[in-house]
């Protein structure tokens, strides 16, 4: 500590700037809410009083039904009053939008009460306040849950913890944190929905050992397998099908009902919502009892027919079988037997379904865990990452080390594909592979990102298309180009090409196919959405503000803590960039968003060798000194 | 510790075959716990860049340290004898004889059943391959025929991967 004194005057300059009611009060409990995006309905959590639970609307009720109806006039409704619309006005108003996230028009198997439209990149529907993104349609429910968080608070939200099924690709994570952005939310992570839920139910139980997540929803589903040892989530693998869910038992009921003597064969769009919606009602009635007399009357022609349980299961058998392949795949992929597995917990409102949870029983030969709400416990597990994310400490400490459910990889001669990242590797991941060039002279090399299991191209999902230019000209094989692939703690992959002789770089974030560009994420809340009614160069300049202060309180914390590992040279550095940050912060309230922004960087450009040097220190001291078994 | 310290080193383990997989697995842990980006959420751009860097390098570490083969192999590199499987592909008979005896019960195995028994076969082969690479690396500090062991286990890994894409296509 002898050069301790030197620093002083710097160290006084720091705390100049942590003047009280200057930067914000570290201790301050900081806002972050988990929201389920759901098919069928979507739920918004907090964690208050150090509990997490699910935030009421004004009648009470934690339940959004994630339905959008656009109105005469330029008016929305979104959940209970879309829903009550839904057989009235089936056309304008757009249920399990959910379905449509991420996807084109040639992969929409099944067929929907409304229309859809062909667009580059994802479908569209068309209604009569125009054609809607399915990312506009998601952030109208995401938007209504912020205000509700904000409404409970009575405060701005200081970030969000979106959950996306586990089985969601690139493209389907892209368009949900796209929906996000859209709705005016700071996303501070997307997390899987069986993670999410292995939180609250671990947290809950104290438990510990190896889980199966079994959770069937409105229209996907996942099997997750994670070993839960103190406060450590792990997935060990995951597996599913993200067209599969609740939905499609309903269409299996309406298709049976349809099948019924006198049956219309074709429907008008009301009559096909309204076979839609008893369908669904004699399914669920069918988890309290053993039969269902039903009375439809369609297009005028009216039906009456009694459902029991035994012809629900019939109807909906291969559906059911479907799932338990996935949980089959999964468990061979996690190298376990069935007996591995200390418990099964129920997730989704469809294991409500009796005949669900007796398959699911039968084939683990033990009792599923269903003493959590399997609608809730999702946005509550959300919850409790979203509170730690934000930053607000106490409590145990969360790990969550998830995979990538599905396998990326690029084209190489022939429409094969070159497997990369296989499927189930942990996240934050970076993999590499060499290629070469195949003709002499080659300069530029196409390179096509894909998604999938599959080995031929044409059966994976396009994700991206990029090129490698500037190749020096060599003889062919003579090039060695670099492609690594860098999936981040979202899952979301970014792509670099790099040819190792001539140092020639390329570089992408993958989005195009099938996210949206900024831009457009501009022009829609400038077009129609509810936020824009804001000043955007104001938003613009809040954000910069919240971010400005977040790094000056992060590095602040980080000085007290660490700043022996600096020279004084460093230090009197870091300080000079905080005191600049801190003048354009506070002296210029008038400032614009580039310039703080810029301000900003600066900080986080001067600490960065900085907090390198901390990650070294926080490394050394993980395994030293430590008895391992007690970590 | 630095980013391009060796996978053992990062992990604290000797540099060996022979590894316990429970205790890779809690080092693993304990050092996400440190790196992860999730603890830098908070935090600026730089922190967040650094964990990115520290949790995807603990990451591939892991995948290395956790699995035989791919430890081994790490190993026979790390004493100067790289696997190069596509410069080395020359193969004792009798390992290709049972190459070609498998392939063949796998073009005719047209059930579940016929699946897993091929895949116990290759199962009790793969045992006895990590049997010879612990006696090789370990004991006989013999990198070179270790690496010949890890293009024939690769081989039978390859094999089974075939195996078990079979079986999803059956049962799906």
């Amino acid at each position: 500590m002898s050069g301790w004194r030197r620093f002083i005057p710097h160290r006084m300059a720091l705390l100049q700037i942590s003047e009280p009611g200057q930067t914000p009060d570290p201790h301050q409990r900081r806002i972050g809410v988990g929201i389920d995006l759901g098919t069928t309905h979507s739920l918004v959590a907090a964690v208050r009083h150090g509990v997490a639970e699910c935030l009421p609307d004004e009648q009470g009720r934690v339940v959004l039904p994630s339905v959008v109806r656009y109105m005469e006039g330029g008016g929305r409704q979104i959940g209970f009053d879309a829903l009550a619309a839904q057989v009235q006005d089936p056309l304008n108003t757009i249920a399990s939008v959910k379905r449509l996230m991420g996807r084109g028009l040639a992969d929409m198997q099944v067929e929907l009460p409304y229309d859809l439209v062909d667009q580059p990149g994802m479908v569209a529907v068309r209604t009569r306040a125009g054609d809607k993104s399915p990312v506009e349609v998601s952030a109208e429910i995401l938007a209504t849950l912020r205000y509700r968080a904000e409404d409970s608070f009575n405060a701005d939200i200081d970030g969000a913890v979106i959950t996306v099924p586990a089985y969601f690709d690139e493209a389907q994570r892209q368009a949900t944190k796209d929906a996000a952005t859209l709705a005016g939310l700071n996303v501070l992570r997307l997390i899987n929905e069986p993670t999410a839920a292995a939180i609250a139910y671990g947290l809950d139980h104290q438990s510990e050992g190896v889980f199966a997540v079994y959770d069937l929803g409105g229209g996907t589903f996942d099997i997750s397998i994670l070993r839960l040892t103190r406060g450590v989530f792990e997935v060990v693998a995951t597996g599913g099908d993200s067209a599969l869910g609740g939905d499609d038992y309903d269409r299996a009921v309406a298709d049976w009902l349809l099948g019924q003597a006198g049956a219309p064969q074709s429907l008008s769009p009301s009559a096909r919502a309204e076979l839609l919606r008893q369908a669904r009602q004699a399914k669920e009635a069918l988890s309290s009892q053993d039969s269902v007399d039903l009375t439809l009357s369609l297009d005028g022609v009216e039906i009456k027919t009694r459902l029991d349980r035994a012809t629900l299961a019939h109807v909906s058998a291969a559906l059911t079988a479907k799932t338990l392949a996935a949980v089959r795949r999964v468990l061979r992929d996690a190298r376990l037997d069935k007996g591995d597995i200390q418990g099964v917990v129920m997730v989704g409102g469809s294991t409500r379904m009796p005949l669900v949870l007796g398959a699911v029983r039968e084939f683990f030969g033990q009792e599923p865990l269903t003493n959590l709400n399997p609608d809730e416990v999702v946005a509550l597990g959300a919850a409790l990452s979203a509170n730690q994310l934000v930053g607000n400490r106490g409590g145990e400490e969360l790990l969550l080390l998830d995979v990538i459910p599905l396998s990326l990889g690029i084209e190489t001669m022939g429409g094969l594909v070159e497997r990369i990242v296989p499927r189930n590797q942990t996240i934050p991941t970076a993999m590499a592979q060499d290629f070469t060039t195949y003709k002499d002279g080659q300069t530029a090399l196409a390179l096509h990102v894909v998604q999938g299991e599959r080995d031929l191209v044409a059966d994976c999902r396009s994700l991206a298309r990029f090129e490698l230019r500037g190749i020096p000209p060599m003889a062919a094989g003579a090039a060695r180009i670099r492609v690594t692939f860098t999936v981040d703690a979202d899952g979301l992959l970014t792509v670099a090409a790099r040819e190792q002789g001539s140092g020639v770089e390329a570089h992408i974030d993958v989005k195009p196919s099938y996210g949206l560009a900024d831009e457009e994420i501009a022009r829609m809340l400038q077009d129609s959405f509810s936020t824009a009614q804001q000043d955007m160069q104001a938003r613009a300049l809040a954000e910069a503000q919240v971010d400005a202060d977040r790094m000056l309180l992060a590095t602040q914390s980080a000085l007290d803590l660490d700043s022996d590992l600096l020279t004084p040279d460093e230090l009197q550095h870091i300080s000079a960039l905080m005191a600049a940050l801190h003048h354009t912060r506070q002296a210029d309230q008038s400032a614009d968003a580039a310039t703080l922004e810029a301000a900003t960087q600066a900080l986080a450009h001067g600490t960065e060798a900085f907090a390198a040097m901390r990650m070294n220190k926080g490394i050394q001291q993980a395994l030293a000194g430590k008895n391992i078994a007690t970590i | 510790m630095k980013l391009q310290s060796t996978d053992f080193e990062l992990f604290e383990l000797p540099a060996r075959f022979a590894q316990d997989r429970a205790d890779i697995d809690l080092r693993w842990k304990a050092l996400q716990k440190q790196a992860h980006p999730d603890r830098f959420a908070a935090e600026g751009a730089a922190a967040q860049r650094v964990a990115m860097q520290w949790s995807v390098r603990i990451n591939e570490a892991y995948q290395r340290l956790k699995d035989p083969l791919k430890r081994a192999s790490y190993l026979c590199e790390l004493s100067g004898a790289p696997i190069r499987a596509h410069e080395n592909t020359a193969m004792p008979a009798d390992f290709l004889m049972q190459q070609m005896a498998w392939r063949e019960s796998l073009e005719e195995a047209d059930t579940a059943q016929a699946l897993e028994t091929l895949l116990e076969d290759t199962s009790s082969a793969r045992s006895a391959a990590l049997a010879d690479l612990a006696q090789l690396l370990d004991v006989q500090l013999d990198p070179v025929a270790a690496a010949q062991v890890v293009r024939r286990l690769m081989f039978v890994e390859r094999f089974a991967h075939e195996v078990e894409e079979r079986l999803d296509r059956i049962s799906a």
